[in-house]
């Protein structure tokens, strides 16, 4: 089984090659001539104004707590898609088991909606 | 493992990798140069015939440039992202078969470099590791375009991460195994075997879903020249810019290999049985895959000059109100089927 996964760690070890040597290889072929002004972060040509780190808005944060609860549920639905057919033999039972499953989710679903969590305007 | 097992692994890995890094090139410059015809312009072509070393002469330009960090930017994560972006972009085209199966020296080699068990979810979780480089690519700047840009891009990725997934598991319904040799086995046979003709629904949701998640346009937000300059990559110059482009140009090509799996029947050739052909069914095969993948990378180009940039709040009620209902919908409709036709 672990096998399978020794081609991937030479794929890693290419792949991780490649990036390494071509930042190295920029940082020496590369000149180096700095002064303040050109170390300042890019804001349309005028200094920059306040701080950089600025608020944002809470939304971004919202979906990033329904994404983690929806997704957690999507890889439930993994292992469920990968023995329907074999499990089909004993009856519907592995049917009705996801309807009710899908239907807590489609619960969560309507009462994040409901209360605007996906709206942005 | 005994030595020629190594050497085939590591002939295959090589190979697979210059293909890709050569399709990126090749890409960059059929996205400028398609780009270019579709607007009535010319395009690169003074370096080389037809222009065709234009991407070359980049790379090498970009080498020489200064690396530039800027003041007040978190330095080791600043060199790190495009790194952390680049590197699973590279990686991820391991697990697809593209190609029936060969046999050299006496043994039977598939055209895939790892034959992974768990092969759908190798590629979504590489996928979402791409969104850490974005996301500490916009925070590590100490640029304000860069930090919108990157909030707004790993937003659009988490959202539409949940669609890509859900329309995965219809498929993963038909065949019932993540194995991706499986999924391409199952599509074999008469022509409309193919996924395509089962699942449409599930190919709409992934295609549109893997336009967001390749930061393509019409979904390009967190770039939006208009708007935020260049979004996270705003404060990057030499080689770590062009990594940006190498690793989304990458992920393109995964994305094209990935739909062509899924959807397509993979190195399928319709009506023809390609292991029984010997060395023509592979060269046949691999072809097919080639082809397929073409379709769809030119696709990318394509759309990018058909359509208009979504608004933030378009795109996300996209995400959140159509397309994951649709899928869950689909998923649904998929699993009842298969019981009805199983039990009556």
């Amino acid at each position: 089984m672990i096998e399978n996964y020794f081609p991937i760690f030479i794929v890693f070890i290419v792949a991780a090659g490649f990036t390494f040597v071509s930042l190295i290889m920029t940082h020496i072929l590369g000149p180096r001539i700095t002064n303040p002004v050109k170390l300042m972060p890019y804001e349309s040509g005028v200094d920059p104004l306040a701080e950089t780190r600025i608020r944002f808005s809470i939304r971004f944060f919202i979906i990033a707590l329904l994404f983690i609860i929806f997704d957690i549920e999507i890889i439930f639905l993994y292992p469920w898609a990968v023995v329907f057919k074999d499990f089909l033999s004993f009856g519907s039972f592995i049917f009705f088991e996801m309807v009710i499953f899908l239907a807590i989710l489609v619960f969560g679903y309507v009462y994040v909606w409901r209360n605007g969590a996906l709206d942005w305007e | 493992m005994d030595l020629l097992g190594f050497i085939i692994i590591l002939v295959k890995v090589l190979v697979v990798f210059a293909a890709t890094m050569l399709t990126v090139l090749v890409m960059i410059y059929l996205e400028r140069r398609v780009s270019a015809f579709m607007q009535g312009r010319l395009g690169p072509n003074r370096v080389g015939p037809q222009g065709l070393l234009q991407p070359i002469a980049d790379g090498i330009k970009f080498m020489m440039k200064e690396d530039i960090v800027p003041a007040g930017a978190d330095k080791p994560i600043f060199i790190l992202a495009p790194a952390i972006l680049l590197i699973p972009a590279l990686m991820t085209f391991a697990v697809i078969p593209f190609g029936s199966d060969i046999t050299l020296f006496g043994r039977q080699i598939p055209l895939q470099v790892a034959d992974v068990n768990v092969g759908i979810l190798y590629v979504l979780a590489l996928t979402s590791i791409g969104v850490y480089g974005i996301v500490l690519a916009g925070w590590s700047s100490n640029s304000k375009y860069s930090l919108l840009g990157g909030l707004r891009s790993s937003a659009q990725l988490i959202s539409y991460e949940l669609a890509m997934g859900l329309a995965v598991v219809s498929i993963i319904l038909l065949s019932g195994s993540l194995k991706l040799n499986d999924i391409v086995a199952d599509q074999q046979g008469y022509l409309f075997s193919w996924n395509v003709f089962k699942q449409p629904l599930a190919f709409i949701i992934f295609l549109v879903a893997v336009y967001a998640e390749t930061n393509r346009l019409p979904f390009d937000l967190s770039e939006a020249e208009q708007e935020l300059v260049g979004g996270y990559h705003t404060e990057y110059s030499s080689i770590k810019f062009a990594m940006f482009f190498m690793a989304e140009y990458a992920n393109m090509i995964t994305a094209a290999a990935l739909t062509v799996t899924l959807f397509f029947g993979g190195w399928d050739f319709p009506l023809v049985d390609e292991s029984s052909l010997g060395i023509l069914g592979t060269v046949l095969s691999v072809c097919s895959f080639i082809l397929k993948m073409g379709f769809f990378l030119f696709l990318f180009i394509w759309v990018r000059w058909t359509f208009p940039r979504f608004r933030y709040d378009q795109l996300m009620k996209l995400g959140w109100k159509v397309m994951l209902p649709l899928a869950l919908f689909n998923i649904f409709i998929t699993a009842g089927y298969l019981t009805v036709r199983a039990l009556v």
